[in-house]
């Protein structure tokens, strides 16, 4: 204990380059532990899976002696910990195996749905963002006022709606009722194949080829469901953003910006909101990772070809390759996510120590 | 043991209940509870929720008696019938099932999932934290960082990965939504216990012998469990929208059963002609995942009031 007192204090008069140097690694291998405890039980789950890995290989009709082959080709006679040890080693390289269902290699099917889920959740949590952040601090200011109420029950709502069942709402209003939106899909047919892909992002693949007609019916598609997935980024958002500035402003500083007598907009944009700019940043990366779990939901009810209705085809059709290989990468970016808003956080918030 | 106070007419049990001198241990817990209670009494969304979870509870307990039918009972000739059309006040679903019978044996399932859930992963993380927490060292290096790769996934998609393993159920459902669930409660304990480790009062307990076993269970979990029901009961919502997400995609509880996720989906189907399917589970489950939500922000402010607002 006080050996690791001195080693800290040591480490403090380090100069500060090398003090974040020193944070910048002990990060970097909290992430590889954890990266391997979430391969770890993705294998372990895995290997509990009641479907015999080998049966969907053979199929049932394999003699004894083929299903041994296969069996051992697998690798599935050796130790745990050596599959294991093969296991990542394949993940490393970026060999998800292959899938069960349609014989293509997991990550390939990956790489090829993963856009699709990218441009949804960005959207999603540019929406949360742009509402979200002057919602809070609307919400901060005007404390107890009924656009605070609003921002409550809002988040409430957000907090306690089932986003497949909005997904559905949203889906019978505003397409089945008043037409206003495109309905499940990414695009309508008559469309599809219409833009050479390069990034796989419609949105941004339309733009680059300078259709314009793609680029509506894509938007009028994608809208729905990334205000529905934004609206919960939105929720989180606006109430940390509204705590983060009630801590602000019940500061001294404020006071005396205001006795100064600065005009109050600089005072609560320029000072107050100025101060928590870090913190929200770890915020909206935080959200953006929770938005990859809403994605799961809102893609099967749109329809929409990303990560998510990938996971649960594969879940569906006892794809074990393809559920796993989704797993560990929704898991992988969930990390880096937390981790960068981590490493922002220390890096940039002289606060914390 | 009654105290004076209790026999003094002007005051009565309510005086008894709010007295600043309490005359034994279990009166000062009466005490306790009771301006607990009335503060949050005061509370009127906190109010509105407990309400709601109280009737649910009713109606889950009642539910042969107050549904009109049976909820598996098919009527295909009746088949997918509006809202207030006669004898089916929400109207039928495709099967021609009373959807107002299968929402009330639906609050069974619903409960059923939320009260093992809210035993199961309190306690686990309850004991890990502790553990970990007074423990220290290697063990306490060990389970956090465990329960840091826990937490490293999004908790649907590992609730979804363990389901795959075990197969679809509600057991399983449950089972595996534990799982993902224990790990902030365990760093919640954790926290707890490491404040109240080095307090003085632990030191004398441990002076006069008292073991790791016995100050952990005696002396730790009980100050621990306040924050961990006000967790519980803010969790409570997060764990309904996750079995309804579950049973959305079928992976819980199997047809026929009436959980409200998985008629959520049967109704999807039909949802631009026969809106009221899907809409009403759905909204059932807005309604109770919104009264856990409501209550737990009461019992915050009435428990835990430092981190009110």
């Amino acid at each position: 204990m006080a050996l690791a007192e001195n080693r800290g204090a040591g480490r403090h008069r380090l100069p500060r380059f090398q003090r974040i140097l020193w944070k910048i690694a002990r990060v970097l291998g909290s992430v590889v532990i954890t990266m391997l405890g979430l391969m770890f039980i993705t294998f372990i789950i895995g290997r509990v899976m009641p479907v015999d890995p080998v049966l969907a290989v053979v199929g049932e009709r394999a003699t004894n002696e083929v299903y041994q082959q296969v069996y051992h080709d697998m690798g599935l006679d050796r130790p745990l910990l050596v599959q294991f040890g093969y296991y990542i080693w394949d993940v490393l390289h970026g060999d998800f195996g292959m899938s069960l269902l349609n014989a293509r290699p997991v990550a390939e099917d990956i790489r090829r749905v993963f856009p699709a889920t990218f441009e949804l959740a960005t959207l999603g949590v540019l929406f949360g963002v742009v509402i979200g952040v002057p919602l809070g601090v609307m919400a901060a200011v005007k404390r107890g006022s009924w656009i605070d109420q609003t921002a409550r029950v809002v988040a409430l709502i957000g907090y306690s709606m089932p986003i497949f069942w909005l997904g559905l709402m949203g889906l019978l209003i505003f397409y089945g009722i008043l037409n206003w939106v495109g309905g499940p899909g990414r695009l309508d047919i008559i469309w599809e194949g219409m833009v050479p892909e390069r990034t796989g992002m419609i949105l941004l693949d339309s733009l680059l080829a300078g259709n314009w007609d793609v680029f509506k019916n894509a938007f009028s598609h994608i809208i729905l469901p990334a205000s529905i997935l934004g609206y919960y980024s939105m929720a989180y958002i606006s109430r940390m953003t509204r705590s983060f500035m009630l801590e602000q402003l019940s500061a001294e500083y404020i006071t005396t910006a205001r006795v100064k007598g600065l005009p109050e907009r600089r005072v609560i944009w320029k000072h107050a909101f100025g101060n928590i700019r870090v913190q929200l940043i770890t915020v909206i990366a935080l959200s953006y990772a929770n938005l990859l779990e809403g994605a799961v939901l809102t893609e099967t009810i749109f329809a929409w070809p990303g990560l998510g209705s990938y996971i649960t085809t594969a879940l569906l059709s006892a794809d074990m390759n393809a559920v796993l290989g989704g797993t560990v990468v929704v898991g992988l970016i969930f990390v880096l996510l937390n981790i960068f808003s981590d490493l922002l956080y220390q890096v940039f918030d002289p606060r914390a120590k | 043991m009654m105290s004076d106070s209790l026999n003094d007419p002007r005051l009565g049990f309510r005086g008894w209940l709010l007295t600043d001198t309490p005359t034994s241990r279990f009166h000062a817990r009466c005490v306790a509870f009771y301006s607990g209670w009335l503060k949050f009494r005061s509370n009127t969304m906190a109010m509105v929720g407990l309400m709601i979870l109280i009737l649910l509870v009713l109606i889950a307990a009642f539910a042969p008696w107050i549904a009109p039918h049976d909820p598996l009972a098919q009527d295909l000739a009746g088949r997918l019938k509006p809202p207030l059309s006669e004898g089916h006040l929400l109207g039928t679903d495709s099967l021609g099932r009373d959807i107002l019978s299968r929402l009330i044996y639906g609050s069974r399932i619903t409960l059923y999932i939320v009260t093992l859930v809210a035993l199961i992963a309190p306690i686990v993380g309850l004991l890990v934290g502790t553990v970990a927490g007074y423990a220290g060292g290697i063990v306490d290096a060990v389970l956090m960082r465990l329960t840091d790769i826990f937490l490293a996934f999004p908790r649907l998609v590992l609730a979804l990965a363990f389901v795959a393993a075990l197969g679809a159920g509600i057991e399983n459902a449950v089972l595996a939504i534990s799982i993902t669930a224990w790990p902030p409660y365990a760093r919640l304990a954790r926290a707890e216990t490491l404040t109240i480790r080095n307090s003085d009062y632990i030191a004398a307990i441990r002076l006069q012998g008292a073991g790791p076993m016995r100050i952990i269970t005696k002396h730790i979990w009980p100050l621990c469990i306040s924050s961990l029901i006000v967790r519980v009961t803010l969790d409570m919502a997060g764990v309904i929208l996750t079995a309804a997400g579950l049973g959305f995609l079928g992976l819980g509880a199997q047809p026929p059963s009436p959980e409200w996720g998985a008629m959520v989906a049967e109704g999807r189907r039909f949802i631009l002609d026969h809106w009221w399917v899907a809409t009403m589970p759905g909204l059932a489950i807005f309604i109770v995942s919104l009264a856990f939500n409501l209550l737990g922000d009461g019992l915050r402010d009435v428990l835990d009031p430092k981190d009110a607002g």
